[in-house]
């Protein structure tokens, strides 16, 4: 079996945070998403370093599971720090480096390190919910989310079902496909010769059986279901009712205050704290 | 000579997470040409590991595996490996992918870099060996076949590759009685006229005892029980004690004796149940109601 995959990334562990109501958690982390694009000062960015390693502390992540998600993104942090060096700086800037077109000024490298923090803890924050949340919450996060929009007839209840399923299969597929690559393999397959012709009809032996293994299960799995008269009307209840308890009261307020002084520092105080706290520097 | 030769084996799933499992556990196993062994164990006590590291699917972490003298570690061989041992896996019929059965059952030997000839011949073999006629068979699609012709297309797959060892992980899953009865027969017959040596998995203890010459019973990872049929289930308090089925006869000796009738704890056959019960009741006169 294939059990060193950790898709879907759900990190178990007995914490406050892994123990919150999943709206709360989905929105906040919407919150977070849209407060770090308001950010332009250093002192933003340690608030908001604090704010993540606090939660991963308190969540009790390792964190090598937290930066797993950074470095699959590393190529396109590394390619707009890239951009951002040579040409996001200001008309005006102090040049530090130049060659023929290329220029680096003071404040091409200032965006840069802004941007590279942004992308990064972006990134890390996000993976939070997913790390501390299951699937199967996340799923009934977003419908309890979606619910008004039931008023102007979208299928909240279907979709979100759908999105279920699809979650559920995810591990599935996996140990399949790792099942049919197992079974392959041992007939003498090979995956990682040839050229790029050979190697994409290589994966035929694959690809084949899974779509049709796919298609068995979910016509077994609409079966099933119709065998149980399964239907999305309002009837339906949930086995695990969300409640929002202590642990959500306390994250929402912490996260409003985190999100007060983002704003604060933005449009009131503008920059005032990193003049203070680094000097010239900035 | 020996076929299979693992010296301390141990393998750990997830290494250094919290989901980390030990799957093997300091295994150590020889298995000589023309053996018939059957691994069992309850769910979760590292047969089907055990299994995958014999043709080089799972490397090993720790200790060595040979297999006909050459260690599996050996990244040259790793080609020749997969050929002389045939794996086939719990519900083979999930793999089959070609449009038509002998295309499928072609696909090892053609890996192999055979003749056409070779290949045509092989593929025939197979098939006439599994019971799937070439002249029947061949040209019809793998998915339109029963169920359990699937399953023996896919056995034939393997088969056509001519192992020396066939390695069968589970081959009853999922099978009606008529279904296991055939495919204990082939398992068999193929051992016979193809690979002389088998390994099998199953949690089928009839079977078990039926087709194997030893039996391996594992428990967390580790040998717990090593030898005949007769003597690994005449140990009903180990067998107990990891979790395990006996056969059907045994079960019924075991009936016997809560009703009082102590017969041998090694009786595993219909035959040597009746003639024991037979002599109980030459012993007792006659005039016993068995």
């Amino acid at each position: 079996m294939f059990k060193d995959v950790s898709f879907g990334q759900y990190y178990p562990a007995n914490s406050p945070i892994h123990r919150m109501d999943a709206r709360v958690k989905l929105i906040i982390t919407l919150m977070f998403v849209v407060g770090i694009f308001f950010i332009k000062s250093y002192f933003g960015f340690m608030l908001t370093a604090a704010l993540l390693i606090t939660i991963v502390l308190v969540a009790k992540l390792p964190i090598g599971s937290v930066l797993k998600s950074v470095r699959g993104v590393l190529f396109i942090v590394a390619f707009t720090a890239l951009i951002n060096l040579f040409l996001g700086g200001e008309n005006g800037s102090e040049i530090l480096w130049s060659w023929k077109k290329l220029v680096i000024t003071v404040s091409s490298v200032h965006t840069t390190i802004k941007m590279v923090l942004r992308l990064v803890l972006l990134i890390t924050g996000a993976s939070l919910l997913s790390l501390t949340t299951t699937p199967v919450a996340l799923a009934d996060g977003v419908e309890s989310l979606l619910s008004p929009l039931r008023l102007i007839k979208v299928p909240v209840r279907d979709i979100a079902m759908i999105m279920s399923i699809a979650l559920r299969f995810i591990p599935t597929l996996f140990e399949e496909t790792h099942k049919i690559i197992a079974a392959q393999k041992s007939r003498g397959a090979a995956f990682d010769t040839g050229g790029p012709l050979q190697r994409a009809k290589a994966l035929l032996p694959v690809l084949i059986p899974l779509f049709v293994n796919s298609f068995r299960r979910a016509d077994e799995l609409a079966f099933a279901m119709d065998s149980r008269c399964y239907n999305a009307t309002d009837n339906r209840t949930k086995m695990k009712v969300a409640k929002i308890g202590l642990a959500d009261c306390i994250s929402s307020l912490v996260m409003s205050g985190y999100f007060v002084v983002i704003m604060l520092d933005r449009y009131f105080w503008c920059g005032l704290v990193d003049t203070l706290m680094f000097g010239g520097l900035v | 000579m020996q076929a299979i030769k693992i010296t301390d084996l141990t393998y750990i799933y997830s290494k250094k997470t919290p989901s980390e499992k030990v799957a093997l556990a300091g295994v150590n196993l020889s298995i000589n040409e023309g053996e018939f062994v059957t691994v069992v164990g309850h769910t979760g006590s590292g047969k089907s590991t055990l299994v995958q590291h014999l043709n080089g699917l799972i490397k090993a972490q720790t200790g060595v595996v040979e297999i006909c003298g050459i260690p599996t570690s050996n990244k040259k061989n790793l080609k020749q490996l997969r050929f002389d041992v045939g794996m086939v896996f719990q519900y083979p019929e999930y793999q089959l992918f070609e449009d038509t059965v002998a295309k499928d059952v072609a696909f090892g030997p053609k890996n192999m870099k055979l003749s056409k000839e070779e290949i045509d011949k092989r593929v025939r073999r197979a098939m006439d060996l599994v019971g799937l006629p070439y002249e029947t068979f061949a040209e019809r699609s793998p998915f339109e076949l029963s169920g359990g012709e699937k399953r023996r297309a896919a056995i034939a797959g393997v088969i056509a590759m001519e192992p020396k060892i066939l390695v069968l992980d589970e081959p009853f899953a999922g099978l009606d009685p008529i279904g296991v009865k055939e495919i204990t027969e082939l398992v068999l017959k193929l051992k016979r006229e193809i690979c002389p040596t088998v390994v099998m998995v199953t949690h089928n203890m009839d079977s078990a005892c039926e087709l194997a010459d030893r039996i391996v019973a594992l428990c967390d990872g580790k040998i717990v029980a090593d030898g005949s049929p007769k003597e690994v289930f005449g140990d009903r308090n180990l067998i107990k004690e990891i979790g395990l089925d006996v056969p059907f006869v045994a079960r019924v000796v075991d009936r016997l004796e809560e009703e009082g009738i102590s017969l041998d704890k090694t009786i595993l056959t219909i035959d040597e149940l009746t003639s024991a019960l037979e002599e109980y009741k030459k012993l007792k006169g006659g005039d016993g109601n068995v």
